[in-house]
């Protein structure tokens, strides 16, 4: 079979798209791709370009991956841009002199910004703002600059003044139109983001027109504006408007409009019928549609027709919400009312800064357009009836209106109709997003990854969220908070029952409360509850088979199914005899030692029945279990404190050995961990922590629910210059509140946020005694306290105990399966390919 | 075992009663293959046989997994990424094409037996 060829040129966010949409359908067997890209990386979010200088990479703005465009097979030439179009052989050249032929051409070169051609501006501290490059050199040029200014109040201008903002300069916005968004909106929406913009920091200057750009102190910038004034600056940025990219297409004598842009039909076809124009370079009754939605369209008519379906390109709308500089602009529709019988209905609320106006029909029927600046909350709703032309309701301006009860009438998913278009990027209908729950998917993300439904601008996620809420609430799928499909209760309430009655075992506990044979949720959970509770050892008999994995053989396992073992090294304090002997069981059994973030050190690579021996060793040396495979405490870090450390206020490292020691072994639902600082500079990083403590001239300060890993949290000052006793009391009783209370695997942190009133409200009970619990919580520490036994060491002296640690009950053999390597002087697991070469040499 | 053709597979005793871990697993070396036995003093039957190997993990660790009921069927859930396998039948309940071999096995007087074949 002969493969028909088709060369894209312009690889923007519409070249891309038709890419993509093509690449996933079968008809893309039929084809041979080619891609010319004039910029050195394939095609990037344009919409989210300003975040670039708020942190994001150019990766992150990454929509086309060179490996993914392989993947499809496509030929995409980067850094080389077609230079001439030879229609009669239907061969396309680029710069670099390659030429490639096609069946079917398609023109995505999208748009370049108009510079209005002032005097002076081509000076090289002038700028553009349209790709990752321009953005690159008004970050270098604005390095030791102090004002920027942006000659453009329109949409991207107003984009390009954040990203001034950003980079730390004074912005200024220049327009030569009386207002902002002039495009988008009306006077009055205008006037307001003109003030929010200017409380921002922003200067802008309207009705504004520059004259001559000159050099003034032979590095800075003079703006010469009509009629004397003037605005010295140390770079400006141009976004006055976009121009469509049509040059290559006017000197291959492709049809072009009045004002420029490639004239397409409704297949998207120019005036040459192998040739189409998508995006921004396209000219569709007289008009270029400057948003990406509507590109997207374009995109996907041109895959339907070239796949052989009928598809249309009618126009789109040009509706658009998005935050600018933080402030809330919508527009809908017909935003100024020019339509012959229109209607207003306006709110404004100078108090707050909110301006809504809604553009109807005579009778107040149909809603023709609305602006919104200040708060977008109504523009899903507006949108909706904007779009399905739906019938307003009785007291339409109601839909603008704040609800005084909190009742607003917003539009309920269950009104709009299944045609209705939920996310115009995608173009996502309701209907779409109904048939992705009914076909299985439960949650907002799942809806999103199957449809694709705000994964665009992201501007109908609310409206998306409302949407997949209501069907999932039509299925009868509801949020509950039980533990587990055993026990129809939270954590908290098992924890009372177990207390009140004295459960002891999971088997009672199963036989009053719950149902089934329980599982790897609630047997765990259960396990941790009685040990908080009653504190015995994890192996006893009733207990064996509730733990998970680490916890039952008190050992974390690692990915070959091996083990790490890390001793208790408190406070990080360990005598040279401790580490000569972590230094030699670590030798004997040929284990790879690392030093935690946690000031201890573990031993990787165990093998289970090596377990008891090494533990043997150790607490024969004095070491006892770390806990590092519990939830339970792990670790309280410090630093060296007034002991030897010039500013250090307080012994830090005696705080922290007398606070590891007290909580070692406590079982609770998530991790701990603490840390204990000498002084206000923090070393032991002590806000990072579930509890810190730092020292004071007066005593310790005590944070309280930090932690670090994947959602950090900064801890909350808890009290201040405590004395010992008082912070020791305090810790005892917000560590037995929050094992009594939190749920399943919830770390503190979560915990506290979610108890209502929050801090203040562990401040009452822990220090008012509000619940008038602390006797209590005091005594059940105490009593863990007092239990508290090595695990490791209760368990080498049981015979019973260490079966489970035999590699098999039947034989002494080794599981030939795990297989090490070396590196940098030490054992590894081999990967999956070492281990094939090693079992089969060549 | 490729070498020996067993036509019927042979009762094995594999270790005694008292080598088991009740409400938990063991695993025990047949034939150079890992088993991972389970005993379950309170359910019908009392003792599971299944492949000691986690595909998934590429490890020898389903013997230490912790049993678990999952919409009524009894299964072993890997210790390293925590797929659940059936202890009846082996089937990954998580990946349907993923099924682990079991073995009958069955108490006689102390003896653990199991059919390997």
């Amino acid at each position: 079979m002969v493969k028909q060829k088709i060369v894209v040129i312009g690889n923007g966010m519409v070249g891309h798209h038709f890419l993509e949409q093509l690449a996933n359908r079968p008809e893309r067997e039929l084809f041979d791709v080619l891609v010319f890209c004039a910029e050195p990386r394939p095609a990037y979010d344009r919409v989210h370009l300003s975040e670039y200088f708020g942190g994001r990479t150019a990766d992150d703005l990454a929509m086309g991956k060179v490996e993914q465009y392989r993947e499809w097979g496509y030929d995409l030439r980067l850094n080389d841009a077609a230079v001439s179009i030879d229609r009669e052989n239907k061969i396309v050249t680029s710069a670099s002199g390659a030429s490639a032929a096609y069946d079917h051409l398609v023109l995505a070169t999208g748009s370049y910004p108009f510079v209005p051609p002032i005097p002076g501006h081509k000076h090289d501290k002038c700028f553009v703002y349209r790709t990752i490059e321009d953005l690159d050199n008004i970050q270098a040029a604005a390095k030791d600059g102090k004002v920027g200014v942006v000659v453009g109040g329109g949409l991207l201008g107003l984009e390009a003044a954040n990203a001034l903002k950003q980079l730390g300069l004074e912005a200024h916005v220049v327009e030569f139109a009386p207002g902002l968004m002039s495009v988008q909106l009306d006077e009055g929406g205008s006037k307001l983001l003109r003030e929010k913009i200017q409380a921002l920091g922003v200067t802008v200057h309207t009705s504004t027109a520059t004259e001559l750009i000159e050099e003034v102190d032979g590095r800075r910038l003079r703006m010469n504006f009509k009629g004397d004034k003037s605005l010295d600056t140390d770079l400006i940025v141009f976004s006055a408007g976009i121009r469509p990219e049509d040059s290559l297409a006017k000197s291959a004598g492709i049809e072009l409009g009045e004002r420029g842009g490639i004239v397409v039909d409704n297949h998207c076809r120019t005036s040459d019928k192998n040739i189409y124009a998508i995006g921004e370079c396209a000219l569709f009754n007289n008009f270029i549609f400057g948003l990406v939605a509507p590109g997207y369209t374009m995109a996907r008519t041109a895959v339907s027709l070239l796949c052989g379906e009928a598809a249309e390109f009618n126009g789109a709308d040009m509706s658009t919400k998005l935050k600018l500089l933080g402030v809330e602009v919508g527009s809908i529709g017909d935003a100024h009312g020019r339509a012959e019988g229109s209607a207003a209905i306006t709110f404004v609320d100078e108090q707050t800064g909110v301006y809504k106006r809604m553009i109807t029909d005579r009778e107040g029927k149909k809603l023709r357009g609305a602006v919104l600046v200040g708060d977008t909350g109504d523009y899903d709703t507006l949108l909706q009836y904007h779009l399905n032309d739906m019938d307003l309701p009785e007291h339409p301006e109601q839909l603008i209106l704040p609800a005084l009860d909190g009742a607003a009438p917003a539009l309920g998913a269950d009104a709009l109709p299944d045609t209705a278009t939920i996310c115009s990027c995608h173009n996502v209908s309701k209907g779409d997003i109904v048939g992705a729950v009914q076909g299985g998917c439960c949650s907002l993300g799942e809806v999103k990854d199957c449809t694709k439904a705000s994964t665009g601008c992201g501007g109908c996620a609310a409206l998306l969220k409302n949407v997949v809420d209501t069907e999932l609430a039509a299925l009868g799928v509801e949020v509950n908070n039980d533990l587990c499909p055993h026990f129809p209760y939270t954590r908290q309430e098992i924890f009372h029952m177990v207390q009140v009655e004295e459960i002891k075992t999971f088997d009672e506990l199963l036989h009053r409360h719950g149902t089934g044979k329980g599982c790897e949720i609630c047997k765990p959970t259960a396990a941790s509850i009685f040990a908080s509770l009653w504190n015995e050892h994890i192996h006893n008999k009733p207990h064996v088979g509730l733990q998970d994995t680490n916890d039952t053989f008190m050992a974390n396992m690692q990915k070959n199914g091996t083990y790490s073992v890390v001793p208790r090294i408190a406070g990080g304090e360990i005598t040279p005899d401790k580490l000569i002997v972590l230094g030699q069981v670590a030798k004997k059994y040929d284990l790879y030692t690392k030093i935690t973030g946690g000031q201890r050190i573990d031993l990787f690579g165990a093998r289970l029945e090596e377990l008891p021996e090494i533990w043997r060793e150790l607490t024969d040396a004095g070491f006892e279990t770390g806990h590092a495979y519990g939830k339970s405490l792990r670790t309280v870090k410090s630093c060296v404190g007034s002991t030897w450390c010039r500013f250090g206020v307080q012994d830090s490292v005696g705080m922290a050995l007398t606070v590891e020691n007290r909580y070692k072994g406590l079982r609770s639902p998530h991790k701990i961990k603490m840390a204990v600082s000498g002084c206000t500079r923090e070393c032991a990083e002590a806000q990072s922590k579930d509890i810190g403590v730092i020292a004071t001239e007066n005593g310790w300060n005590l944070y309280v629910c930090g932690n670090g890993g994947m959602r950090p949290r900064h801890a909350d000052l808890f009290a201040t210059d405590l004395d010992d006793v008082t912070l020791i009391k305090y810790i005892d009783r917000v560590l037995m509140f929050y094992v009594r209370t939190a749920d399943k695997l919830q770390r503190t942190s979560v915990w506290m946020e979610n108890l209502e009133g929050g801090l203040d409200y562990l401040r009452e009970v822990v220090i008012e005694d509000k619940l008038g619990i602390c006797d209590e919580l005091e005594r059940q520490m105490g009593n863990v306290v007092g239990t508290y036994q090595c695990e490791w060491k209760t368990a080498i002296n049981d015979p019973e105990m260490l079966k489970r640690f035999r590699q098999f009950v039947n034989t002494d053999e080794k599981d030939e399966k795990i297989v090490f390597v070396e590196e940098r002087k030490q054992r590894r697991p081999a990967t999956e390919e070492e281990i094939v070469k090693i079992a089969e040499p060549a | 075992m490729s070498e020996v053709a067993i036509t019927r597979a042979e009762w094995l005793q594999v270790c005694k009663r008292s080598d088991l871990v009740a409400n938990s697993g063991v695993c025990a070396l047949v034939g150079g293959r890992q088993i991972a036995l389970f005993f379950l003093p309170d359910q019908e039957p009392q003792l599971y046989a299944i492949d000691n190997w986690d595909p998934i993990a590429n490890a020898g660790v389903i013997g230490r997994g912790l049993v678990a009921e999952i919409n009524g069927d009894l299964s072993v859930a890997s210790p390293l990424y925590k797929q659940h396998y059936r202890l009846t039948d082996g089937q990954c309940l998580e990946e349907e094409d993923i099924q682990l071999d079991t073995f009958p096995i069955a108490f006689e007087g102390d003896d653990v037996l199991i059919q390997v074949g």
